[in-house]
């Protein structure tokens, strides 16, 4: 198992991460059903406006769905980052965890490694947490 | 006429796979039983002690069912109950 994501989407993503600091932020990577290929990276709204919670709005996620399936498209890649703690699930991710078809993607902004930046992928399964490599492309 | 329901991907392995069921009722809570009646489990996996899960979003056409009434929120032949997983986390 692994994720192969482009650098470009990578510095977004951490780019996002530092902008929203010192709240989470979240988001989603689409790609072409069944490609498994996360190639259109569409941030999120954190509707918890949390520094230790993230929540799409309803509305927004009842909207993602519509657009994903009007488009063909699928949610390859399901990223939030974590403000203080390292790039891990934490327990409350694990239990919201509802798409076992997605890699869940982790960033850390946390102090102990600045400026340095941890970007790293899982598969959440009925609870199981299991650690994929990242292979990125230039 | 039923009601449409729109079943996500984690819930699939209730429905046989299949992406959107039938259902009928004049309300949410009767739509709910009724598919459960037909896919045995997945009442469960909607509901905890009589509500509907937090970690669960139902909407009847495009509208969030907390806003219509929740469980008690009507439904008429024609509607579109979709149910979406909530993304969230910590």
């Amino acid at each position: 198992m692994s994720l192969t994501i482009s650098r470009t989407i990578v510095n977004a993503i951490l780019e996002q991460s530092r902008a929203e600091y010192p709240d989470e932020c979240c988001g989603v990577i689409l790609g072409p059903v069944g490609s498994d290929s996360p190639i259109r990276l569409k941030p999120m709204v954190n509707a918890a406006h949390s520094p230790t919670f993230y929540e799409f709005d309803p509305k927004d996620l009842l909207a993602l769905y519509r657009e994903i399936d009007d488009r063909d498209e699928e949610i390859v890649v399901i990223y939030h980052s974590h403000t203080e703690t390292e790039a891990y699930p934490s327990r409350t991710d694990i239990a919201y965890a509802g798409e076992p078809g997605a890699h869940y993607v982790l960033v850390s902004t946390r102090k102990e490694i600045a400026p340095a930046t941890e970007f790293r992928s899982y598969r959440i399964i009925d609870g199981v947490v299991t650690e994929e490599s990242v292979d990125i492309t230039d | 006429m039923s009601i449409e329901v729109r079943i996500p991907t984690i819930l699939r392995p209730y429905t046989k796979d299949q992406k959107t069921v039938s259902a009928e009722g004049a309300t949410l809570s009767a739509v709910i039983s009724h598919l459960d009646s037909q896919y045995a489990g997945i009442g469960e996996r909607l509901l905890e002690n009589g509500s509907l899960r937090r970690f669960i979003n139902v909407y009847i056409n495009d509208e969030d069912v907390r806003f219509l009434g929740g469980l008690e929120a009507p439904v008429k032949a024609g509607d579109s109950v979709t149910i979406l997983p909530a993304v969230a986390g910590g």
